[in-house]
């Protein structure tokens, strides 16, 4: 191990030198943004796995009428763990495990600004994972009260719900250290003349998500602080009889809530825009507006919340406010789509997996974004609030945007990985199966969110059936379609055939000038952009 | 559910995964949109959706024909070279301003309506709803049938439930005691709640609105047709969230007329006679009532609960120890614990009641009873 | 500067593992014992320990490094960048309890005393401070004018005297610097002094508790926490002097020294908030 005194081997290892530990300590100690970058994807992968079972159970509870394999108390923990792990488990570690991998190469640096607080941000969240998992075989079982955990029903339940809230605060501290380390990085460690507005999307994607990200993790911690004290400690911020109120929980819940929907999907964008860019060999259409853009809806992202809460009973002109404000969102976005389509017109197009999962993203978050747009406008929220409307609606935001997002700068980058190209064939047949069956599972939902059907039930009432089974089974082939996607990154790493440097003949950007597989230490000497 | 059931249950579901296409879906009724609407205000949210729906369909379909012309026309297989241009402030205005005013000509809509909805001034009738782990109360607060006061609880049985008897038409949406209302009137609706939050869900009415404990928050329907309208309780409320469904049967003003005579007949009936003395038999089979309806989501018909978050009654120490600890449990029951005060929601008769039916049922014999009396001076 | 050192990438390191292992420790130690299962508190120790080993050991790498000459003008501004929004999540952690406040004050009390609530609280009336409705002992709210005052001025002199002691070393006056760290750490501890003091004397004579309805609960949630931080600038500043004895830092190079300044100063800041909004109005 390391010592105090100058000159020792950790002090004096200047990383570009010196070779990582082999076996497992090389993943237990390394501050290398690439081993961490990796162990973020695989750990998401895990997490979206475990996540995904529990979405299973779920849409198997829900095949029929009637209880069948749980009891309602564990399906509300199923559907509160399915929640809490997807969004935190798999995919804002997803993103950051690209983060690690491609900024550094991106600009120009030599690693992250600080290595071993990356290692750190990493290895808080097998931790975190552990008190979340482990909290359903605890007496009472996991959290039950839904991902947001509202009081004060959160207030009223066993021992997993602590553990959810120290998990809560460890992932914050995990989301915190990772966000100070890529905004630093960004903002510190850019090669010469790789300007802010020279920087590719993906990283100025990052950029402003990092800095949601601490603008609004620390409020969580609040949040869940508040209700931790609440439960042990006879503070009254969610009892009305002390002067408290249970809706105050929700204000603080969602002022994190909404930015946070846009941290899950932001860096999306980023990838997005590469890709598009890439395979229609043809530069961005719009770049400085893409970037004003992203940067107006993360900066409206904290005035928009209470369209979450339009039932709660606030006052109308609070109504008003947060349904106009919730609009103007629609605009950026707007300007967002249309320089994707920009960027494809008279380009020159090929489809290959990465490019086929962005053009799902595109099609398919814009519907996610249409159906938020119905959801903004107050009067006809109140009577889709908490139906599976919403459900529809943030699938299509958060699987069909975000994982679709993920899975497109999986393909996009693996070559620069692994140094082998993965399985067109089976990448197209991965993406078809899931487009079908992701519109399988969460199309048929908005019709029953339109015909009452509420949110966070076990059971329900005949009439829902026949689309329940739809969704059911469209889950289902979901879930095993995502098989081929492990399948063939794992044949990828252990062969295949070699990847050139820069596999995309429309690919712009730094990393393509590094070799394939990237070098364990990128940019050991720093390139000069132009 | 034993074992054998869930396996049963696992292999059905399977081989309904696999039939399913083939049966049922043929000859179902397929439901695509908002449930019929009974209200002004329902129509109005219906045609609002449908004007939303429809301009997010067209531009939906304009952006993605030009997306899909580029991606079938402009595909590097059929030889193109790309153009290079990557800007033109021209059209970024355009595809900002164009947004905007369509977002601007929707807000008016809205507005008026959500203005409208938000207006429960001067009603014809008052009705208060409370939600409690899990079901409805009623108090009709104002206008005629004031003073009418009822709990409406889950009617369908738990056979359906678990599978053991075929599901009836209304499964799920079916309670004991309706709320009735007369056509025509406006009806405010006062929420709040006694533990967590919930949520007041008509679909028909276009009414949703979340019960909030110890605040009072309000919304209004007037029913413009005759029925019976079903619908649930809309946020998420603890494990039996899905069983505490909301029925509101709208009458003519005259079947509403007779219907409140007829209830304040019956809330005379038993309003029994506070210093009556009760047998063992009478409280026990009274009690049995009382608990069926209010305690057995938590401590189970069994009375075994559901450890360790709802504790047995069976052999319990508060249920076979001295009366006074039980008296105060279920009357003011626990803070921070799912445990109700159930002394607002009861009388003190049926209090009594579900008290000695705890004190000599199951294994519990202590052959006490518990008289409305005692509950009387116990609450001061 | 030499191409190849542009910027210092650190070597594996153990030490976040540790770390990790204490905050699960900690998580779910804490976990056990808020829910009075035994080893809870135990675990939660070991945990404490095993972090303040942690941060000996990492720190001391750092200042090794830094000591050692690793550290070029890149990576300073690194950490002053990663100082700066680390500072940022703690003013949004702080809002989170602001905002409650203002909610309760503005919005739960005086909507509980509105005509629409009399049903459900017939006899609350709307006023602050208050301890809601339901809450019926007498108490007695924190006057502004006392002690906490007084705490007032402590920490601003404080920092002026963390102030003038940058001054110093600045000019590479070490005694100057010495004495003005330790006049701003006697400063913080006497601070801390009289707030538990006046916890104690809320808890005792005035009837005001953690339970005493929202005053109670904002009151003691957002001084205690801001109490927590001066406790931890403090711990950061004796550090600092340990370090000034050592011989550490040069006029153009002590980042550490600054950022715990700059440390010290937001948690004086929001002392001032607390000081108007909690005490005064
Ligand atoms: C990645 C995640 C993500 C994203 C990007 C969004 C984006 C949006 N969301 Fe969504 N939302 C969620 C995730 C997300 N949401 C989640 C998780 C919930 C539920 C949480 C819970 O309760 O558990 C939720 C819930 C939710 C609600 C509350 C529903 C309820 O519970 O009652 C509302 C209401 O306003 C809403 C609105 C919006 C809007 C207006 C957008 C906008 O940003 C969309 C903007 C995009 C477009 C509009 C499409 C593209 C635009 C054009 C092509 C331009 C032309 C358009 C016009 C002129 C109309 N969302
Ligand atoms: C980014 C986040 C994310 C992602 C990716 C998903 C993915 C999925 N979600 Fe979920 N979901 C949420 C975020 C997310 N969800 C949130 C926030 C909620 C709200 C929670 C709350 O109400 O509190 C929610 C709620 C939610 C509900 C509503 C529950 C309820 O209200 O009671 C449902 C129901 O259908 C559902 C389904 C699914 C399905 C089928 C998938 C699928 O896409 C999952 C597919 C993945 C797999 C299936 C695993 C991978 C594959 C294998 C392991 C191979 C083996 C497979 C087989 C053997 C078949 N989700
Ligand atoms: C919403 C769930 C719920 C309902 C409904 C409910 N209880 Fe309880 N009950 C609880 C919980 C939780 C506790 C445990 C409280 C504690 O932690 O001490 C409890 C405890 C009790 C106890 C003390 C048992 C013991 O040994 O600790 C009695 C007696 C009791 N309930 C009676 C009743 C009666 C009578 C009713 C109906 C009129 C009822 N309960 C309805 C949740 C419920
Ligand atoms: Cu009551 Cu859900
Ligand atoms: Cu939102």
């Amino acid at each position: 191990m390391e010592a105090t005194v100058p000159g020792h081997a950790d002090t004096h290892a200047h990383g570009h030198h010196g070779h990582p530990p082999s076996g497992l300590m090389r993943w237990v100690t390394t501050t290398n943004h690439k081993d961490i970058g990796t162990m973020y994807l695989w750990f998401s992968f895990a997490m979206f796995l475990v996540g995904g079972m529990m979405a299973l159970t779920i849409r198997s509870e829900l095949f029929q009428p009637g209880l069948q394999i749980l009891e309602p108390e564990r399906f509300n923990q199923m559907t509160t763990l399915h929640g809490l792990i997807m969004v935190f488990g798999a995919i804002m570690p997803a993103f950051v495990g690209f983060a690690n991998w491609m900024i550094p190469m991106q600009i120009g640096a030599a690693d992250m600004a600080f290595g071993r607080m990356n290692n750190w941000s990493f290895w808080l969240l097998p931790p975190a994972a552990t008190l979340l998992v482990t909290s359903l075989f605890v007496p009472g079982g996991a959290a039950a009260a839904g991902w947001t955990l509202y009081a004060p029903l959160s207030v009223q339940q066993g021992m997993g719900m602590d553990m959810t809230i120290f998990a809560v605060h460890i992932l914050g501290m995990s989301s915190i250290m990772g966000s100070i380390n890529i905004i630093t990085t960004i903002l510190n460690l850019r090669a010469p003349g790789m300007n802010l507005m020279k920087m590719p999307l993906f990283v100025w994607t990052w950029l402003i998500t990092a800095f949601l990200i601490i603008a609004v993790m620390p409020v969580l911690a609040g949040a869940v602080t508040m209700i931790l004290t609440d439960r042990h400690f006879g503070t009254s911020f969610f009892n009305a009889a002390g002067g408290g109120d249970p809706v105050l929980f929700q204000h603080v819940f969602w002022f994190f809530g909404h930015p946070e929907v846009y941290i899950v999907v932001i860096p999306g964008f980023g990838v997005v825009s590469q890709v598009v860019s890439a395979f229609s060999r043809k530069p961005l259409f719009g770049y400085a507006s893409m970037v004003y853009a992203t940067a107006s809806i993360a900066v409206l992202s904290f005035f928009v919340w209470a369209h979450h809460m339009y039932t709660v009973g606030m006052p109308v002109g609070g109504q008003l406010y947060f349904m106009y404000a919730t609009m103007l969102i629609a605009i950026p976005t707007g300007v967002k789509v249309f320089n994707w389509i920009a960027t494809m017109w008279r380009g020159s197009l090929s489809f290959e997996t990465p490019m086929l999962f962005s053009l799902g993203f595109i099609f398919l978050f814009t519907m996610g974004g249409f159906s938020g747009l119905v959801l903004a406008m107050a009067p006809v929220d109140v009577q889709m609030q908490d139906t599976y409307y919403v459900v529809a609606h943030f699938h299509y935001t958060m699987v069909a945007g975000a994982l679709f997002s993920a899975f497109s700068a999986t393909y996009y980058w693996l070559p620069k990985w692994t140094g082998h190209m993965y399985n067109e064939k089976l990448g197209k047949v991965h993406f078809w199966l899931s487009l079908i069956f992701f519109n399988m599972t969460f199309f048929v939902q908005h019709f029953l969110g339109l015909a009452g059907m509420p949110r966070r039930i076990p059971d329900y009432a005949l009439q829902f059936t026949e689309f329940n089974q739809i969704s059911t089974i469209g889950a289902f082939g979901f879930g095993l379609s995502q098989l081929l996607f492990l399948y063939n990154i794992i044949t990828c790493i252990k062969g295949g055939p070699k990847a050139p440097a820069k596999p995309w003949d429309g690919a712009e950007g730094l990393e393509w000038d590094l070799p394939s597989p990237a070098p364990y230490h990128s940019w050991e000497t720093q390139p000069t952009v132009k | 559910m034993t074992k054998q059931a869930r396996w049963g249950n696992m292999l059905r579901l399977a081989g309904l995964l696999l039939f399913a296409a083939a049966s049922g879906w043929a000859q179902a009724e397929y439901k695509l949109n908002f449930q019929e609407p009974a209200t002004k205000l329902a129509h109005d949210v219906y045609g609002l959706h449908m004007g939303m729906m429809y301009i997010c369909v067209v531009i939906f379909v304009i952006v993605f024909s030009v997306m899909f012309y580029s991606v079938f026309k402009h595909r590097k297989s059929s030889g193109r070279t790309p153009a290079t241009f990557h800007e033109s402030t021209k059209v970024e205005i355009l595809w900002t301003v164009i947004p905007t005013i369509i977002l601007l000509l929707m807000t008016w809509p809205v507005t008026i309506t959500l203005l409208e909805m938000r207006d429960s001034s001067n009603p014809d009738i008052t009705i208060k709803a409370t939600g409690y782990q899990w079901k409805w109360g009623y108090d009709y607060l104002k206008g005629e049938g004031e003073g009418i006061k009822f709990m409406s609880v889950l009617s369908t049985p738990q056979e359906q439930i678990h599978n053991t008897a075929p599901k009836g038409e209304h499964y799920l949406l079916e309670v004991d005691n309706h709320v009735v209302v007369p056509v025509g009137k406006k009806i405010r609706v006062l929420t709040t709640a006694n533990d967590v939050i919930h949520s007041w869900f008509i679909p028909a009415f276009a009414v949703k609105q979340d019960a909030v404990p110890g605040f009072i928050r309000d919304t209004s329907f007037r029913a413009e047709r005759e029925g019976i309208f079903r619908g649930q309780c809309a946020e998420l409320c603890g494990k039996d969230h899905a069983y505490m469904p909301i029925v509101v049967e709208v009458v003519s003003p005259e079947k509403y007329t007779a219907w409140v005579a007829e209830q304040q007949k019956k809330m005379a009936a038993s309003a029994a006679d506070p210093n009556k003395v009760w047998t063992l038999p009478e409280l026990v089979s009274r009690g049995e009532t009382v608990y069926m309806q209010n305690c057995v989501a938590c401590h189970q018909p069994t009375g075994k609960g559901l450890p360790p978050v709802f504790p047995a009654l069976d052999g319990s120490k508060i249920a076979t120890g001295p009366k006074a600890g039980h008296i105060d449990i279920v009357t003011n029951g626990k803070t921070g614990t799912a445990m109700a005060a159930f002394g607002k929601q009861l009388s003190d008769a049926d209090l009594a009641a579900v008290i000695t039916f705890e004190r000599n049922s199951w294994s519990n014999k202590t052959g006490e009873l518990v008289q409305p009396n005692e509950i009387k001076a116990a609450r001061k | 500067m030499s191409q190849e050192t542009y910027y210092y990438v650190p070597g594996p390191s153990r030490w976040p593992l540790v770390g990790s292992l204490a905050l699960l420790l900690m998580g779910s130690g804490a976990a056990m014992w808020v829910n009075h299962i035994g080893a809870g508190p135990y675990m939660v120790l070991a945990g404490f320990l095993v972090l303040v080993f942690m941060m000996k050991g990492w720190f001391g790498v750092v200042i090794g490094e830094s000591e050692g000459g690793s550290y070029n003008k890149r990576v300073d501004l690194s950490f002053r960048w990663a100082m700066s929004w680390f500072i940022f999540s703690e003013v949004m952690f702080f809002s989170a309890f602001f905002g409650a406040l203002f909610y309760v004050r503005t919005l739960s009390i005086p909507d509980l005393g509105s005509v629409e609530q009399q049903m459900l609280w017939p006899e609350f009336k709307a006023a602050w401070p208050s301890a809601g409705p339901g809450f019926k002992e007498a108490f007695t709210p924190m006057a502004a004018w006392g002690i906490p005052a007084i705490n007032t001025l402590l920490l601003l002199t404080s920092g002026v005297t963390l102030t003038w002691a940058h001054w110093g070393l600045l000019k590479d006056n070490r005694t100057q610097l010495k004495l003005g760290l330790v006049l701003t750490i006697l400063l913080g501890l006497v601070f801390l002094s009289l707030q538990v003091f006046e916890y104690s004397h809320a808890y005792h004579e005035m009837n005001l508790k953690l339970s005493t309805g929202v005053y109670g609960t904002t009151f003691f949630m957002l001084t205690g926490f801001h109490g927590l931080h001066v406790t931890i600038g403090a711990t950061m500043l004796i550090v600092m002097l340990f370090r000034v004895m050592a011989g550490h830092f040069k006029p153009d190079h002590h980042f550490a020294f600054e950022g715990v300044a700059w440390y010290w100063h937001f948690v004086d800041v929001v002392w001032l908030f607390l000081f108007v909004v909690v005490y005064w109005l």
